[in-house]
């Protein structure tokens, strides 16, 4: 009997201090796999931020940053221009990136910045304690929205994706979720995909993966995937929302985005 | 026959990797590991296929699966 | 060494920037430092170096803090509200132990203020400016030939230390032309080792990580302390000043950087008359030159002040001095510019005996 499944290497071996079900640790394994996979692991060097992901570093087994709140792209905008040969992505929250950070998001994609961020969006902020945030949801309960978002008090969510894809810099754009296997795999592809973009050097590459945080929704982990394919889905529609050209062609009909429904 | 390893030092009894098993070979286990879960564990071992869907979402890499 | 030129002093500070090893700028349009961005745009790419212009203060000095930790040799320059703007990636740097560079053109302030000439940054830069307890290595050029020659230096502690190193001039100092002197070799930018710290991708085993925090009890108290440990390094071996006529002085007169300059003028007017007026400026701000006041304070009766602010400078000079002479303040504001007529009526007032109006 041989191992089909096992840790990556590049990962550290230290236990993921997540909350049980949290979607961080996938992403941070799908990650790992990604860079490891493409044998750029010692060439690859990682912004985490402010939030849950602050202790990425201890996790990544790669060279890391952490630094501050919402500046991920610039602080891989400077690594990147200084060391064009080298892997260089943003690893950020929701509220780290679509609120404090979204002009830094905003301008490194507008400059077809040749770097990749992983954009975890769990619609709250999650270090914090579960306020709201810029992506979510109306009607969603959190610490600063208690009686659920309103438009007239806060406005509507953001949809990341939709908003960079109505520029010309970003080269690649995709919004996935972790929920289940399938979803899982496509994450992986995606992520893949972006590294590999950026190793080719044409440009700007986002990953949008939506994902659970059970203990600020207050919910079961298995109830908090529930929330992610009934509730956030509808809202952030799952797809390619910009490709090269050259691979859309390519690429199966199937992946394309759905209309929100 | 396929088998899961879970890593109970790992494990936080997040329930993910249930439903993710097309042949519900995973429950929790009766007794809680050291850091205070009822983690992962085979439950109808026979019925494992080795396929690596219930490592695919669980968050906390604490499963290897062998075939 | 090279030859003497005339050069506008924004313009030195990027050119000995640049020669002092620069080859990363990241900035935004503030006045009256644009000359320094627009300097670097055309002379970074001429070495193979990258200039940026970011979307904000905010942005530029993060792609510093990303830059810096890659090793290079990094700069930005703003004016009074956009180093406020950057003073949280500054206290990051200082926390991560990054070596950057920077410049404050002042303004008038506070607030939008003007774009006239002012010393209103002295507490900001000299008290760390962020949040959290750090310090940065502040120099004060009075000239554009300093202007020139002081980022080579603020690289040389930087890159020694491990600290922001920043130069506090203003207005006048940023727009003046004068006959310049670089008085070092160009760096050899690409040349210069990597630092041992510095990211660069590595092995599994040989990672490195750069931050600016640690969350486990007490670590970031030792994390202070190791800190500490390299300020008071600083403190006892990278004071600079300039100290003259002191000896048997019956007034000192002190400022720094334009200031400074005024001071001088009026001393050497006043020395004309008779009057025995010396004069202290502090080239590093940060650390302060502390010792210097100590030492005459007691032996000299009476220490004037001038600064483009309300007080602010004064208190390290009052710190210093500890109540053992009389200090006095002559300060203008936002734009208020001394001269030197104007410095040596208060240092005749002074010396009278009156002390009406500027004794503090």
């Amino acid at each position: 009997m041989k191992i089909v499944f096992e840790q990556t290497k590049g990962l550290t071996d230290i236990p993921m201090r997540y909350c049980p079900g949290c979607g961080h640790g996938v992403v941070h394994r799908l990650v790992a796999e990604c860079y490891e996979e493409l044998g750029v692991q010692e060439n690859t060097i990682g912004v985490a931020p402010v939030g849950c992901s602050v202790f990425a570093d201890e996790y990544l087994n790669i060279d890391m940053i952490q630094g501050a709140h919402g500046r991920g792209p610039a602080i891989a905008t400077g690594i990147k221009r200084n060391l064009p040969d080298k892997l260089a992505f943003s690893y950020q929250g929701d509220g780290d990136l679509a609120s404090i950070g979204a002009a830094e998001t905003l301008h490194a994609a507008a400059r077809s910045e040749n770097i990749t961020i992983i954009f975890i969006n769990n619609a709250i902020y999650g270090m914090t304690g579960g306020q709201m945030a810029p992506t979510t949801l109306l009607g969603m309960r959190s610490t600063t929205s208690p009686a659920g978002r309103t438009v007239a008090a806060n406005g509507y969510p953001i949809r990341v994706c939709e908003l960079l894809a109505a520029l010309d810099g970003p080269v690649y754009l995709e919004r996935t979720t972790v929920d289940k296997p399938a979803g899982v795999v496509k994450t992986r592809k995606a992520i893949k995909r972006a590294f590999q973009y950026q190793l080719e050097g044409r440009g700007f590459t986002l990953v949008e993966i939506l994902s659970q945080c059970p203990t600020d929704w207050g919910m079961t982990p298995l109830q908090s995937l529930e929330r992610v394919r009934n509730e956030m889905t509808p809202y952030f529609p799952l797809g390619i929302y910009k490709e090269p050209e050259d691979d859309k062609k390519a690429r199966p009909k199937k992946d394309a985005v759905k209309k929100e429904s | 026959m396929p088998k899961i390893d879970v890593d109970v030092t790992r494990c936080k009894g997040c329930e993910l990797c249930i439903p993710a098993c097309p042949h519900d070979v995973i429950g929790l286990s009766k007794t809680f590991s050291a850091n205070g879960y009822y983690p992962a564990t085979m439950v109808k071992s026979e019925a494992c296929t080795g396929c690596k869907l219930c490592a695919f979402v669980c968050p906390d890499v604490a499963i290897t699966v062998y075939k | 060494m090279s030859e003497r030129i005339l050069m506008k002093g924004n313009e030195a500070l990027a050119e000995g920037a640049v020669r002092a090893g620069c080859r990363f700028f990241a900035g935004y349009p503030i006045t009256p430092q644009n000359e320094i961005p627009e300097y670097m745009s055309w002379r970074l790419p001429e070495t193979g170096g990258t200039f940026l212009q970011a979307e904000s203060e905010v942005s530029a000095i993060n792609m510093l803090f990303g830059a810096a930790a890659v090793g290079r040799r990094v700069m930005t320059s703003s004016s009074s509200p956009g180093i406020s703007l950057k003073q949280e990636g500054i206290s990051y740097c200082a926390s991560a132990e990054l070596p950057i560079f920077y410049a404050n053109i002042v303004r008038g302030g506070p607030g939008l203020g003007n774009i006239a000439p002012s010393q209103g940054d002295y507490f900001q830069s000299t008290r760390g400016g962020g949040h959290g307890d750090y310090r940065v290595f502040v120099m004060a050029p009075k000239s554009v030939d300093e202007m020139a020659n002081f980022p080579r230096i603020c690289y040389d502690i930087a890159f020694k230390y491990r600290i922001p190193a920043m130069v506090l001039a203003d207005g006048i100092l940023g727009q003046m032309m004068e006959p310049v002197t670089f008085d070092f070799d160009p760096v050899e930018a690409d040349s210069l080792s990597i630092p041992d710290w510095a990211l660069r991708g590595s092995k599994p085993e040989e990672r490195r990580v750069v931050k600016s925090f640690d969350l486990r009890p007490g670590k970031m108290e030792e994390w202070n302390y190791r800190l500490e440990k390299k300020y008071d390094e600083i403190k006892a071996e990278e004071v600079r000043y300039e100290a003259i006529n002191t000896d048997g002085a019956d007034l000192i007169l002190t400022g720094y950087g334009t200031s400074a300059r005024i001071c001088e003028t009026a001393m050497a007017q006043g020395r004309k008359e008779g009057l025995k007026i010396g004069y202290i400026r502090p080239i590093t701000l940060w650390p302060f030159p502390t010792r210097i006041f100590r030492d005459l304070a007691g032996k000299i009766g009476k220490f004037l002040v001038v600064e483009m602010s309300l007080g602010q400078y004064v208190e390290d000079v009052q710190l210093s001095i500890n109540g053992r002479s009389e200090i006095y303040l002559h300060k203008r504001p936002a734009g208020g510019i001394p001269t030197g007529e104007e410095v040596l009526e208060v240092a005749k007032k002074v010396l009278s005996g009156d002390k009406s109006k500027f004794y503090v």
